[in-house]
């Protein structure tokens, strides 16, 4: 590790020992990363090119992996509609949600902080907690919402149940846990300076002009920051789909990771499941990137020129 | 929309106090409404955990069930092994795991933020950019590796790699450490105190409120996954919560739906939550400090 940050240049003593100490600091991460990242990512573009069933060594394939899930996979088209269908919708949804409703505790509020709480408290919950009560919630026969519905004498909400009902109800448990987002954009609300929203006002701003024109691109910066978490954490979304719906109704929520999943543990496809995590690999990067080369033109960093 | 300017600029104290009321309370009722839905589900558990089956199948819910059974709790707890799984998620995976992940990343962020070092940044920024890279990418390989090493069904593939520091965590004792005055190293320095003894007996101590964050979040990280356990743990005896209440499920609504299913498993959720709950009310102030600097900072 060392020799490879060293540069040409000639260091003195006192450089060489502050390098040495500073990699000795870091090298847990060091050590970590070579063990826990490079190598996994290496080694997972290699098994892409191979057929791997963990039985027998793994045969070179070349890349008809990646042919094949273009090509003849039945479920890959399904599979990706469904996941850009859900982060497409979640993402926005959940940061929209999360900016109004910490815009909304942002306002002279009574026990704000029990409000913030309440907010906030789905996001931590433990995501199988959070599958078993919402899968009984929104139980077409005995679930609060449909009981009181069919208590009522009204038609009930198959939520989880009908094929174009899934991904929605989803979405919605995903809003429901946002409460990160939540605070985050409150402490970037709070950072707001207040002297803008009172220049504001004696140049006769009414409310919806300083929001618009002031509270939105000063948070400009989170809303990005919240955005990339949200598109990120949505093509990797596994756990809730696994529980709540499997997949079903009719594959209507067989997404990107689970398509995964199950071909590298219910199949043993190692080669098959390396090759998807590569092209999820590569899609993310590519939309991280493209959004960070848009923010140059919707993002506003207090501090930066003009 | 003139006139009620006109009229408005006329009495501007009265007129702006009764509309600012009226707001006010506006806000309040939408608020209400909202915190009362985001509970719904936990009261719609809690409540389902006290009711047995008569009170479970009913239309319409029954919303406050009377009488309460409040043994629900314990039958189900007992008659599953949920102890077994509480003590598998506490002993072989979140205490382990939580200690490594704080010392080493408390190590690593020091080495980030206070040495000076040639290629410090350059490493860093690969550091963050780590944060990207796909759970799903690394999965498969790490599976084959740890399969190889003989670690399935153990837990040391969920917890040996905290022993190297996490991204996410080092970046945010950096940040923490960054804002201790530099004057307090030097004069350790001067005094002859080591980096390791500057961190151990200096920064350490005065960052305790963000090591609380880093240790809280790691915790229960641990107690909510479900993934990694899935992947690597198979044996029913050595099952975390997450995996003990799935397990519950296909016992009791796999195919036909057995007694008490709903009750009981609600009843598992509850008390598998209430640590969170109890962890997140005493450490309110810390942790929503934790969440609001990773984002501010981000």
């Amino acid at each position: 590790m060392a020799t490879t940050a060293v540069r040409p240049r000639r260091m003195t003593g006192y450089q060489w020992r502050s390098l040495v100490r500073g990699l000795l600091f870091v090298s847990p991460w060091v050590i970590g990363f070579a063990a826990f990242t490079i190598y996994p990512l290496v080694s997972s573009l290699y098994y892409s090119f191979t057929r791997f069933d963990l039985l027998n060594p793994p045969v070179y394939l070349g890349l008809s992996n990646y042919v094949e899930i273009f090509t003849q996979d039945p479920l890959f088209r399904r599979v990706m509609g469904n996941t850009i269908y859900y982060v497409g919708l979640s993402a926005p949804l959940g940061v929209v949600a999360a900016f109004l409703m910490a815009t909304l505790l942002n306002t002279r509020i009574v026990g704000r902080s029990v409000f913030r709480a309440i907010f906030f408290f789905p996001a931590i919950v433990p995501a199988v907690v959070t599958a078993m009560v919402w899968a009984f919630l929104l139980n077409v026969q005995y679930g609060a919402i449909n009981a009181t519905l069919r208590g009522l004498g009204l038609p009930t909400i198959p939520f989880l149940a009908k094929p174009s009902l899934a991904k929605p109800s989803l979405i919605l448990i995903h809003m429901w846990a946002q409460g990160s987002a939540i605070v985050i954009f409150l402490a970037s609300l709070q950072d707001v300076p207040r002297t803008l929203y009172e220049a504001a006002t004696v140049d006769g701003a009414n409310a919806w002009h300083k929001f618009w024109h002031i509270t939105i691109p000063m948070c400009t910066p989170v809303i990005l920051f919240n955005l990339i978490m949200g598109f990120i954490g949505g093509f990797q979304n596994f756990t809730l789909p696994w529980l709540l719906t499997g997949g079903g109704p009719n594959q209507a929520t067989e997404f990107y990771s689970l398509h995964l999943y199950r071909n590298a543990f219910n199949y043993m496809r190692m080669g098959k499941a390396s090759a998807l995590a590569w092209i999820l690999f590569v899609i993310i990067v590519t939309l991280t990137v493209l959004l960070f080369t848009s923010s140059a033109r919707w993002v506003y960093y207090a501090g930066a020129e003009e | 929309m003139t006139a009620s300017v006109a009229s408005a600029r006329k009495q501007p104290a009265r007129g702006r106090s009764f509309t600012a009321l009226v707001s006010a309370i506006i806000r309040h009722i939408i608020l209400v409404v909202l915190a009362a839905s985001f509970m719904l589900p936990f009261y719609w558990m809690v409540s389902s955990a006290l009711k047995d089956d008569s009170q479970v199948y009913t239309v319409p819910p029954v919303w406050v069930p009377n009488p309460a059974h409040w043994n629900n709790f314990a039958d189900a707890w007992l008659q599953y092994d949920f102890n077994t799984y509480m003590v598998n998620t506490v002993t072989r995976y979140a205490v382990p795991v939580t200690l490594g992940v704080t010392l080493s990343s408390a190590i690593v962020a020091y080495g980030f933020a206070r040495l000076r070092w040639p290629g410090r940044d350059v490493l860093f920024f690969i550091c963050l950019t780590t944060m990207m890279v796909p759970f799903q990418v690394t999965m498969v390989p790490l599976f084959i590796t740890f399969r190889r090493l003989g670690w399935l069904n153990t837990y040391l593939p969920l917890v040996v790699p905290g022993y190297f520091g996490a991204p996410y965590f080092i970046f945010m004792l950096r940040q923490f450490f960054l804002t201790i005055p530099e004057e307090l190293s030097d004069a350790a320095r001067i005094d002859g105190a080591g980096e390791l003894g500057i961190l151990f007996r200096i920064i350490l101590p005065l960052a305790r409120p963000a090591l609380t964050v880093v240790a809280l979040f790691q915790f229960m990280g641990a107690w909510n996954d479900y993934l990694g356990p899935l992947i690597y743990i198979n044996k029913d005896r050595l099952y975390p919560l997450a995996l003990g209440i799935q397990r519950l499920r296909t016992m009791l609504a796999g195919v036909g739906i057995a007694p008490m299913a709903y009750s009981y498993l609600m009843a598992v959720s509850t008390v598998a939550t209430v640590p969170i709950l109890i962890g997140f009310f005493f450490t309110q102030r810390t942790f929503i400090e934790g969440i609001s600097l990773t984002g501010l900072k981000g």
